[in-house]
């Protein structure tokens, strides 16, 4: 085998292992401090994808419908009536809110409820397009996320809570 | 030969062709934001007096002046025999009081008019307010807060409605959105007694009016999106205790289904059947709750009223037939042991509840006078049934339908269109009606002068997709992805005034928007309802024509009535305040961007938060003194 050849092969070898490390995948979140936390679910497309499927199983969609709302308020706009960082989304997730919206806690861990949060905060399309959910497991009548044009919505929460969004 | 023209022949033709230019923008100019009219179409004549419906006799009122019930009667007529506002001088009508209730969500409720007080409830929270019409400026005579449960507001399907009050023996009944029933002094406001009959943690709401008869309150649940196991209940109205309660699925004896009942269809007869035509204990689940309209006939002391939709919306996890789900029962008001039924829409496919009005009518059919019941059905069938017997006596289609080819007078069920039947896992196009049916709650008005009923409808498809539901108890269980849009001919809203004995549209208004009020029939033959962009209007009984509109400040789901004031003039008030299923979009300030916002409805009605706003007002009209 020539030289040229091994060094092919190298070189193959350190591309593909570059791209085995596309993201990383925390499995003991819980150890992290909170504002931390949502920097490490936001944005990433494992935990957006996780939070969209919990997001038809915990029948969100029967009261926010796609992020529009309906029963309850909609969730792709930039008003929040309980905060919009991914720490109150997450609150609100797992222990309710006084005007209707039921606790969670019970039925979900709470790195679902951070997956959720996560899942809902791309709602407006803010996230890199790479970490949108590209399709639905569910036949539905809205267009992929990935479609979705970045709308310019003006910010809910402080900025050192966003830092995940570019 | 333009030398031949001269200057003035040149100066003709230029302007000629000014004119011709000017007359073709004009003729071919876009149509402005702001006219979106109303289109009459007249397409039978009038029926001949010996070939009109009359209201049940036994059921009918003797005008006083009052409305003591949201329906105006027994039969469900909304008609009003007050005549001094009429078809000549109603293009005079001009407001003469208003009455702000500070909530700005859907008002669907119909201001009561008893001695010279009104009584009006709001949506949530459910506020109780009495006016005193006998003093200038009709001041606040008391208010009533019954303080619901905050957390009611998160499982109301389709906002935070009320649709009104009943008032009986000195005696003001309404319910509250968290479930309760709640009985005041009509004269004082003191709360007499209060029954809770919902709980919220499953979904259980209450958002119908009353009806009060023979010393009973009947009562209704809501809840058919949330796998709510719907029921009736009949409450002392001295009491309140409960004297009778009958579900919607399950065994007979929580039905109260014994030896009187006899429906008329082989289909409906049998044991249990509200257990056996589901899967395994889908039953507990399984909707059907009564949330619309009561018709109570004195004579044979029967009520009549209709059950909603089946839980799961998704139609393949509940094979069978899902009774009692969307179908009417009567029922003994004096024991609630059901004596007959009909299935409207056995397995329910779209959300068809059948919850609308049953008016009750005699009149001429096959050459002799019939007892029957009239209901415009969520399928947009005109179902006409002898409501002695429970048989559909005809069934045809007074709004667009794609999804049911026609009726089997046979079996009394729909012959279903197979390919707009929805199959799991896909998304069927273009169904028509949409999931709130050819017409929702807003009842319909009859006039015994015309013999015609006045049909406040719908005209909207929808894309429905269908998924597999999960139950989590307080949370919606749909297991649907709609989007709802235009019907054919690209308005949404459609006033039919319908004759029953000849079948037939006699003439018919397309109106651009969801028509999502109730109808009101006078004897001055005028007929008012009202539009979601805020236009609340007159029109001619006989004819259709528009005598009279006026611009509210929000767009009206209310229920227009007629009364007559201690002054002895007539006068007609309605509700403002946009909101309800249809106008959630501005009510709950939702976001267009998903055309599955409220449950598709959104689709539907995106230009809607540029016409209307959302607001709650009391308008009262009269002629000027």
């Amino acid at each position: 085998m020539s030289s040229l050849c091994r060094a092919d092969a190298a070189l193959l070898a350190l591309l593909a292992l570059a791209g085995c490390h596309r993201e990383t995948r925390d499995y003991r979140s819980s150890a992290m401090a909170s504002a931390d936390r949502g920097a490490a679910f936001e944005g990433n497309a494992f935990h957006v994808a996780q939070g969209q499927r919990l997001y038809g199983w915990m029948n969100c969609s029967g009261c926010h419908a796609h992020g529009g709302g309906g029963m309850g308020p909609p969730l792709m706009d930039d008003e929040w009536r309980y905060g919009g960082s991914m720490g109150e989304i997450a609150a609100t997730i797992l222990d309710g809110r006084p005007n209707g919206m039921p606790a969670f806690r019970s039925r979900i861990t709470e790195d679902q409820a951070w997956q959720l949060a996560a899942f809902v905060r791309a709602m407006s399309a803010q996230p890199r397009q790479d970490a949108l959910p590209a399709r639905a497991d569910e036949p539905r009548n809205t267009e992929p996320m990935t479609l979705d044009e970045r709308k310019p919505i003006r910010r809910a929460t402080p900025k050192q809570d966003d830092r995940s969004e570019e | 030969m333009l030398k031949k023209l001269g200057v003035w022949g040149i100066s003709a033709l230029l302007l000629a062709l000014v004119v011709a230019a000017l007359a073709l923008w004009w003729a071919l100019r876009p149509a402005p934001a702001w006219t979106h009219p109303a289109v009459l179409e007249r397409l039978a004549p009038l029926p001949r007096p010996e070939a009109r419906a009359i209201p049940a006799p036994s059921a009918m009122r003797a005008e006083d002046g009052q409305w003591t019930m949201p329906l105006g009667d027994y039969a469900a007529t909304r008609y009003s025999a007050l005549d001094q506002i009429n078809a000549g001088n109603v293009g005079g009508l001009r407001p003469v009081f208003t009455f702000d209730t500070g909530i700005a969500r859907g008002h669907e409720a119909a201001p009561l008019v008893i001695g010279s007080t009104m009584y009006l409830v709001t949506p949530f929270p459910n506020i109780v307010y009495a006016l005193d019409l006998n003093r200038p400026r009709n001041p606040v005579k008391w208010t009533f807060r019954p303080r619901p449960l905050q957390r009611a507001q998160g499982v109301a399907c389709c906002d935070v409605v009320n649709r009104g009050a009943a008032f009986a023996d000195g005696r003001l009944f309404f319910n509250t959105l968290d479930g309760q029933t709640i009985a005041l002094d009509a004269e004082t406001g003191r709360e007499i007694w209060r029954t809770r009959l919902g709980n919220i943690n499953i979904g259980e709401t209450i958002t119908m009016a009353p009806l009060v008869a023979e010393g009973r309150v009947l009562v209704g649940s809501s809840g058919g999106e949330f796998g709510v196991r719907g029921w009736l209940a009949a409450l002392d109205a001295g009491s309140g205790a409960l004297l009778w309660k009958a579900w919607s699925t399950g065994p007979d004896s929580d039905v109260l289904i014994g030896p009187e009942f006899r429906p008329f269809y082989p289909a409906d007869r049998g044991p249990d059947l509200g257990v056996s035509t589901w899967q395994p204990e889908g039953w507990r689940l399984g909707g059907g709750n009564p949330w619309g309209w009561l018709s109570y006939d004195p004579e044979t002391h029967l009520i009549y009223y209709g059950t909603g939709n089946p839980g799961p919306w998704n139609p393949d996890q509940r094979p069978g037939d899902n009774k009692w789900t969307a179908g009417i029962f009567a029922r003994d008001i004096r024991t609630g042991q059901a004596r007959w039924f009909y299935q409207s829409s056995p397995h329910d496919l779209f959300d068809h509840d059948d919850i609308n009005e049953s008016i009750l009518l005699d009149m001429p059919i096959g050459g002799r006078r019939r007892q029957v019941l009239v209901r415009p059905g969520r399928t947009g069938f005109m179902y006409v049934i002898d409501r002695l017997t429970g048989q559909v006596l005809s069934a045809d289609p007074y709004a667009a339908v794609n999804s049911i080819h026609s009726i089997n007078m046979g079996n009394g069920r729909p012959n279903w269109v197979m390919e707009k039947t929805p199959v799991q896992g896909r998304v069927t196009r273009d169904i028509c009606p949409a999931a709130p049916g050819g017409k929702d709650w807003n009842p319909s008005a009859f006039s015994p002068r015309t013999g015609l009923i006045y049909v406040p409808h719908l005209n909207l498809c929808m894309d429905e997709g269908h998924m597999e539901a999960n139950y989590i108890a307080g949370t919606p269980y749909l297991g649907a992805d709609a989007r709802m849009h235009a019907g054919p001919g690209g308005n949404r809203g459609v006033l039919t005034a319908w004759d029953p004995v000849a079948r037939r549209a006699v003439w018919r208004i397309r109106e651009d928007l969801p028509l999502w009020s109730g109808a009101l029939a006078t004897a001055g033959d005028v007929v008012f309802y009202g539009t979601m962009d805020g236009l609340f209007k007159a029109v001619d009984a006989r004819s259709g024509r528009l005598l009279w509109q006026y611009r509210m400040n929000s767009g009206t789901i209310g229920m227009p009535v007629s009364y007559r004031g201690p002054d002895g003039r007539q006068y007609i008030a309605i509700f403002a305040g946009v909101g309800g299923w249809s106008g959630a979009i501005v009510s709950g300030a939702l976001d267009k961007g998903d055309p599955t916002s409220a449950l598709g409805f959104v689709n539907a009605v995106r230009d809607l938060p540029a016409r209307t706003d959302a607001a709650g007002r009391l308008y009262v009209f009269a002629l000027p003194r």
